[in-house]
């Protein structure tokens, strides 16, 4: 079957965005228009890709393929199996919204940063969908340059250090993976792709140094303790937007690499070194639950509250049963509605007050009463409380922690407690009490734009809690497929 | 109608209800939101009742709504299972909802007052109050109508969120979201061994439906578990009893009951005493047929059900604010019911589940009417001789207040003294403790029931006498800010719409206990319930059972039935005949006291302990791991090596060209020695 929906959800996003550049900073207006209507056209594009996917099959399906360099057999090929083609829909979703989030509030430069959103939203739905590893290496490096740009521009006071930060840990990483991407290449005599890279036969030495070399670029990414600081002062320093994407795609790229390539490529290096990630993702769920705690700037908990639920699904990949690793793929998904949510309401907050401590807040639920029906049910998502989409994910995870050790799923399970604590006392600092100073008297609640932004989110992390089934059940065959790669050894 | 429509509509009327009244509250005003829940209650407390006969009639379901979720061959399904104990539950649940729903017209008639007046948190409080209890009443009734563990699970974290919202309805007061905080965290707890036990259970037996476990119950329970080694059945048995102790504030997880008072009266009748508390008590009744399968499980039960009925019973012979007597009394009845569950006693815990459920719902609202006619004032030092001004709630309190101690023949009597009578006989270790903790948790029982009865209705007209704001008691609490209106006040009896639900509650206060013969000895339960052979408690005491009135005439001869009447005596002497004694006795029992009124100081400890251990553990791995460790030592560290080397390298680069040809010999002469050397 030849079908170009990938092509068009990577390109349509991209050549929008080229097109708004081209419209100018002058025409402000025009540039929020024509961005929204490409972030629609991008989304609608992708509809196509859910319905008329056929669960049933494990493969990749809507592949495109065409020759790009041939001398080094490099491949312009498409796919999405059960897996990445729920991340292509998120992807293009979140982009509307992030769209919308910075309608009135981005003044200076709209064009330029309209066209960096849409252009990453390209570039990512290109991560996602390559099954040449070149391809995918261009795209997984050239995503970091919008972002790049988006906290060296948009950002705060201190974006120039938290956006060198930002691009030096990633980069390091991504040097190593393509030192593994090149062995590789040479191993199989010659293919870049990764499809026949999942059946390549690998000695254990060298499949644990591919193992470490993705490993070092996944985990910085995703991100895994302890190369986790870049996240809290990247987001920071970001703009709403930026950190919603951050927040709800940017992460889920490294997650999506340990699928895609460490699993399937190095299963046993993967079982070897499986102690050693599930005991990294349980000091994620744990240290870092502590951690978020205790901080006084509500970005910085969301992001510490992410890396502590990215443990989730980092511990679910690396417990090898279908529960864990589709419990992992659901939480990426939830999370990335969740913290995207999470993100837009300190955000909204942010654009008022231009505060985003804690202290400077207190009793917003009597100047914005809206507002605060939705950040208390966000919170409550990032709670996990079942029939929003946090619980699914991290119930999925837990049990196959059980099944797979009982230590581990008791470690894993004290978010339950942690992950309620820091969201909510958060939550009680900031929304509820008596007004606390002039600030929040002064306050206005969400207009039409703002509500939503936000109900749209909402009615996602609803429908997901109530009815995971139509994602799970997209995703079966896929995970049982890479399951069984995992299983069969390559030595 | 078939039968599947109408055990759809139960949960979905109220659910129906709660969305109309929270999320189209302007449009339907507060007439609108009442009438709309109140409706839907009341349809499914009809249909409850529709269900009940059929229940009767022999019927039951089991059987999927849809298909939640699939993975890993676990089926997640949304889906009921309809016998005769969820039976029961429906009825008391929607009854004493629908009472409630009633109530609140009344109770929060002026709930504009209750608000800041510039804050818009409490714009149509009226209808969102509304929306919260029924969207309770739907949570509770997909809880008690689950046939899965995910199911139960749903509902009873969605209880939990509904408590949540509750608890803190009063937003903007600082000891109300200190509280809901806190009742929420604390249920957490419980429900960490919750998930652990339902995670266990998923891992061995490979199924989250009830059905298929419980047919694995005798499989279950020859297993260990792979990595620790314990007996399989009892991690599961105590995972899930330590989510039942979360939910029904069992010790030591009790804390957060107490503070819940925060909340408006209503929802402490409905949630903190009638259903949601109890949802502890039905789960484990309901998992009967894997908690007869562990001793060790059992024993823990009975015991931790034990120490919450004596302990707790105490603290509320010393509290003076009237809610937090019947809080307490809550407490303790909840472990009379647990202790129940230990002595395998299933259908006792839920026959009083649901005699608890009428009288303490009665006892509660009655202080709400109370409240409302004292303006707010929650203290009993500041009322007395009441009965006079308010003769329906005296009445109903007093009812109330009978059934609590237990005395023949209101609904009390039957429920507690067969639960211990149950413990009396049963064989677990720590059965001995639990029965003589539950004797004595009867005295306690009597006086504190009585002492609220005389302390609120009779004697001084303490009312009269100015409001003496300095000994006003550090609860806290009733730090309300509506103090201003509290002139001397004329106290009379609330509106129809408050004592019509007390009167409805009071008759079966008195009168649901005649249901024992059915309910315990009749084989009401059946297959509902499941006793091992070994625990024939039940069974012995169905051979003795003869009869209410034999019951009622054996009762009189025995040790409870004495025991709670001297505590009623106590109760009468300390505070009618020598209302000056209490102040004595507190005065010379200094320490005892004190620990009393500190509640065995379990607050303060988890406060510095729990709280501001986690805060302490969680700055110093920010500060030192984060900051120091990782980003100082680590990530800087590197830059700095990559600094000092390029410092070094930088040496080289002088622009002397000597300087390079000197160096480019060096390294020829190098390579040259390597070369010649080489192997």
């Amino acid at each position: 079957m030849s079908s170009h929906l990938l092509s068009l959800a990577i390109w349509v996003p991209i050549v929008g965005g080229i097109i708004v550049l081209a419209l100018g900073s002058e025409r402000r207006c025009a540039a929020r228009w024509v961005s929204l209507a490409f972030a629609i056209a991008g989304f609608l594009v992708t509809i196509p890709l859910f319905t008329s996917f056929d669960a049933a099959k494990s493969g990749m399906q809507f592949v495109e393929m065409g020759s790009w360099i041939p001398r080094f057999n490099v491949n312009y090929f498409l796919g999405v199996d059960g897996i990445s083609v729920l991340f292509v829909l998120l992807n293009a979703f979140i982009t509307i919204l992030v769209v919308l989030a910075g309608w009135e509030v981005i003044e200076d430069k709209v064009a330029q940063y309209m066209a960096a959103f849409l252009i990453m939203s390209g570039l990512m739905n290109g991560i996602f969908s390559a099954l040449d590893a070149v391809l995918f290496y261009v795209f997984f490096e050239a995503s970091l340059i919008p972002m790049y740009i988006i906290i060296g521009v948009w950002g705060g006071p201190n974006r120039v250090y938290a956006a060198f930060k930002f691009f030096l840990y990633t980069l390091l990483g991504s040097l190593l993976m393509l030192v593994a991407l090149i062995y590789l290449f040479l191993e199989s005599g010659g293919s870049f792709n990764i499809l026949d890279w999942h059946v390549l036969r690998l000695e254990m030495g060298p499949q644990v140094l591919i193992f470490i070399a993705f490993l070092m670029s996944f985990a910085v990414k995703v991100p895994m303790w302890p190369v986790h600081t870049w996240l809290p002062d990247a987001h920071v320093e970001a703009p709403t937007g930026g950190s919603v994407v951050l927040a709800a795609i940017a992460l889920k790229l490294g997650a999506y690499g340990f699928v895609r390539f460490s699993l399937p490529i190095t299963p046993d290096a993967s079982h070897y070194m499986a102690p050693f990630i599930i005991t990294l993702s349980l000091i994620a769920v744990v240290y870092i639950g502590f951690v978020a705690l205790v901080q006084a700037d509500m970005k910085k908990l969301v992001a510490y509250s992410s890396i502590s639920h990215m443990g989730f699904v980092t511990l679910g990949f690396f417990i090898f049963n279908q529960l864990g690793v589709e419990g992992a793929l659901i939480q990426m998904l939830s999370h990335g509605f969740v913290s995207g949510a999470m993100f837009l309401c300190i955000g909204v907050m942010y654009d008022r007050v231009h505060s985003r401590q804690i202290s400077d807040y207190g009793g917003v639920v009597n100047t914005m009463p809206k507002f605060a029906a939705f950040f208390l049910f966000f919170a409550m998502a990032n709670s996990g409380l079942p029939a929003t989409s946090g619980f699914v994910g991290e119930f999925m995870v837990a049990l196959g922690a059980i099944k797979f050790n009982f230590w581990v799923g008791l470690t894993a399970a004290t978010t339950l407690v942690l992950g309620a604590a820091y969201t909510l006392w958060m939550v009680k600092r900031v929304a509820f009490g008596a007004v606390a100073n002039h600030h929040v008297a002064e306050l206005t609640d969400i207009n039409g734009r703002e509500f939503l932004v936000l109900a749209l989110l909402a009615i996602a992390v609803l429908a997901m809690g109530v009815y995971p089934f139509p994602f799970t059940d997209v995703m079966h065959a896929s995970v049982d497929n890479l399951l069984k790669h995992v299983a069969v050894s390559k030595l | 109608m078939e039968m599947k429509t109408i055990y759809l509509l139960i949960p979905l009327m109220p659910l129906f209800g709660a969305i109309i009244a929270g999320f189209f509250s302007r449009a339907i005003g507060r007439a609108g939101a009442h009438s709309v829940t109140i409706l839907g209650v009341l349809v499914s407390f009809l249909l409850s009742l529709l269900v009940l006969k059929d229940v009767l009639a022999g019927n039951t379901f089991n059987g999927p709504v849809y298909t939640w979720l699939e993975s890993g061959g676990l089926k997640m399904e949304v889906g009921f299972l309809i016998d005769r104990l969820t039976a029961v539950m429906l009825v008391v649940v929607t009854f004493v909802s629908l009472m409630v729903h009633v109530y609140t017209i009344g109770y929060m008639a002026h709930d504009e007052d209750n608000w800041p007046a510039d804050s818009k948190a409490g714009t149509h409080s009226y209808q969102r109050f509304f929306s919260y209890i029924s969207l309770f009443t739907f949570s509770m009734l997909m809880l008690v109508m689950s046939n899965n563990f995910v199911q139960l699970f749903f509902g009873w974290e969605a209880v939990g969120l509904v408590s949540y919202l509750l608890i803190g309805f009063w937003s903007t007061r600082p000891t109300a979201i200190y509280a809901n905080l806190k009742a929420f965290l604390v249920n957490r707890v419980g429900d960490f061994g919750f998930l652990m036990g339902i995670g266990l259970v998923a891992a061995y037996a490979g199924s989250l439906d009830y059905a298929t476990v419980f047919g694995k119950s005798k499989e279950l329970a020859t297993m260990t578990e792979a990595v620790t080694g314990w007996p399989l059945i009892t991690a599961i048995c105590i995972g899930l009893f330590i989510g039942a102790m979360g939910k029904s504030a069992q010790f030591p997880l009790h804390v957060w009951l107490p503070d819940s008072m925060e909340g408006p009266t209503p929802i402490s009748a409905l949630i903190h005493a009638a259903t949601m508390v109890t949802a502890g008590i039905f789960m484990v009744s309901r998992m009967s047929p894997l908690f007869e399968l562990s001793e060790t499980a059992l024993s823990f039960v009975i015991v931790i059900g034990s120490i919450t009925a004596l302990f707790m019973a105490l603290i509320a012979i010393v509290q003076t604010d009237i809610k937090r007597v019947v809080a307490y009394s809550t407490l303790s009845q909840l472990g009379y019911m647990t202790a129940a569950l230990g002595a395998s006693a299933y259908s006792a815990a839920i026959f009083h589940l649901m005699t608890h459920a009428f009288f303490k719902a009665v006892l509660f609202l009655g202080a709400g009417s109370v409240i409302i006619a004292m303006h707010h004032e929650q203290d009993m030092r500041r009322m007395g001789g009441l009965r006079k001004y308010m003769p329906v709630t005296f009445a109903t309190v007093l009812i109330g207040a009978i059934a609590n101690a237990g005395l023949p023949p209101f609904a009390g009597f039957f429920s507690k003294d067969s639960i211990i009578e149950a413990v009396q006989l049963a064989h677990v270790p720590g059965a001995g403790f639990a029965y003589a903790a539950l004797l004595a948790g009867v005295f306690v029982g009597g006086f504190y029931s009585f002492r609220l009865v005389f302390f609120t209705f009779f004697g001084e007209e303490r009312f009269r006498h100015a409001p003496a704001h300095d000994t006003h008691d550090a609860h806290g609490h009733d730090d309300h800010g509506d103090h201003g209106h509290h002139g001397p006040v004329e106290p009379h009896e609330s509106p129809k719409v408050v004592t019509v639900p007390l009167i409805l509650l009071a008759i079966p206060a008195i009168a649901s206990g005649w249901l024992i013969g059915p309910m315990l000895f009749g084989g009401y339960f059946g297959d509902a319930i499941f006793i091992s052979q070994e625990h024939h408690g039940m069974a012995h005491m169905q051979e003795e059972f003869h009869g209410v009135i034999p019951m009622i005439l054996h009762g009189l001869t025995s040790v409870p039935f004495w025991l709670a009447l001297a505590g009623a005596g106590t109760a009468w002497f300390l505070y009618i005949a020598r209302p000056e004694l209490p102040g004595i006795i507190k005065a010379k029992a200094g320490v005892l006291s004190t620990i009393l009124e500190k509640k065995y100081g379990f607050d303060e400890f988890n406060e510095w302990f729990f709280a501001g251990g986690a805060r302490l553990v969680g700055r110093g791995l920010w500060k030192g791991g984060d900051q120091v460790l990782i980003d100082g030592v680590a990530v800087n560290g590197s830059a700095r090596v990559v600094g000092w080397v390029a410092a070094v390298v930088r040496l080289f680069q002088t622009g002397h060209i000597y300087q390079y040809a000197f160096s480019m010999i060096i390294g020829v002469f190098v390579l040259l020695t390597l070369w010649f050397n080489r192997v």
